[in-house]
């Protein structure tokens, strides 16, 4: 699964289904895939008639061996790619593949450390990857998820998270609105929110944070102010188009 | 400008490295400090990538992409560790 991969291949789009009013999970099947690491990304490169190209990168939400990868992919309203994504890609139609890539932001089901996941908004599709593979192979490391959401219809895989057999436990943090009866109101993650929800630097925990830039640098740096070491945090930012 | 992480590297460095550049470690020229690539902040689209160091800013690499071809660019490392591929899949 850790063999290096070059080159780009042809995905095929075997199944979507809507995830909110703004995303989409989209599974394709790619001949000979390797099979992914939890946290891995794919580049996917779309040609214009004209031979314009572009290239974006998205985590992979799928984990292990087989021949299908989900991606589950927000639409940016100013995106070049994304909206193509989600909206116009129809069954069968084919894009190309380069990966799985990256072996940084990545977990392996061997790793021993407790893991502390915190995820801002369409961040959170290389975490559940993780929370899959943690599920999959039965780890008893401790994995726990903090899941940062605009409002409660942005959030993906609710089901699949709050689902009692769920080995991570995932706890809902809404930044604009709140669903009805939440005993907390919404704001921006803070380093009390933090300091509340996630694993204390006692337990040296691994932290994985994926989100939007500047969501990554305020938790990274609020966790830093808590006393967690800065080789124990792994980010990944996203952003652009 | 919003950053991201040196983790975005893993698709074009596929083109340049035999190794999986972004878990290997590099020292700055200019710091000292010593991380994995895909520590480092890059800025990145459309012309390619620039990776400053995480610590004090300073360009590590430069990725150009253009007419079919990448240039790289080096020179704010002072050296790049490439552990065996055993271990450098396992980091």
């Amino acid at each position: 699964m850790t063999s290096r991969a070059i080159g780009w291949r042809t995905g095929s789009l075997e199944r979507a289904h809507p995830l909110t009013a703004s995303a989409r999970s989209i599974t394709f099947t790619v001949s000979s895939w390797p099979g992914n690491d939890a946290g891995q990304h794919v580049d996917v490169r779309l040609t214009a008639p004209d031979g314009y190209q572009a290239v974006r990168s998205y985590s992979i939400a799928s984990t292990g061996a087989g021949e299908e990868i989900e991606l589950a992919i927000d639409r940016l309203p100013d995106g070049e790619v994304s909206p193509f994504l989600v909206d116009d890609l129809e069954l069968g139609d084919t894009v190309e593949l380069r990966g799985p890539l990256g072996g940084w932001f990545v977990w392996r089901p061997e790793q021993t450390q407790p893991v502390q996941l915190i995820a801002g908004g369409s961040g959170v599709v290389p975490l559940i990857a993780m929370t899959r593979a943690h599920a999959s192979a039965g780890s008893s490391v401790p994995m726990q998820l903090l899941y940062s959401l605009r409002t409660p219809d942005d959030a993906f895989f609710r089901d699949e998270l709050s689902q009692p057999s769920a080995t991570a436990r995932t706890t809902w943090h809404y930044t604009r609105a709140v669903p009805s009866g939440w005993s907390r109101s919404a704001g921006r993650l803070t380093a009390e929110d933090l300091k509340r929800e996630t694993l204390p630097p006692e337990h040296v925990p691994l932290t994985y944070i994926c989100g939007r830039t500047g969501f990554v640098e305020t938790v990274s740096r609020a966790l830093i102010s808590l006393g967690h070491v800065p080789d124990n945090i792994r980010t990944e930012r996203f952003g652009g188009t | 400008m919003d950053h991201l992480d040196g983790n975005v590297l893993a698709g074009p460095s596929t083109d340049l490295f035999a190794f999986e550049a972004t878990t290997t470690q590099c020292q700055c020229q200019s710091c000292a400090d010593i991380a994995m690539l895909g520590q480092a902040m890059v800025y990145g689209q459309p012309m390619g990538f620039v990776a400053r160091c995480r610590n004090c800013d300073n360009v590590l690499i430069v990725i150009v992409e253009r007419a079919g071809q990448k240039s790289l660019n080096m020179r704010g490392l002072r050296w790049l560790r490439v552990a065996d591929q055993a271990t450098n899949d396992r980091i």
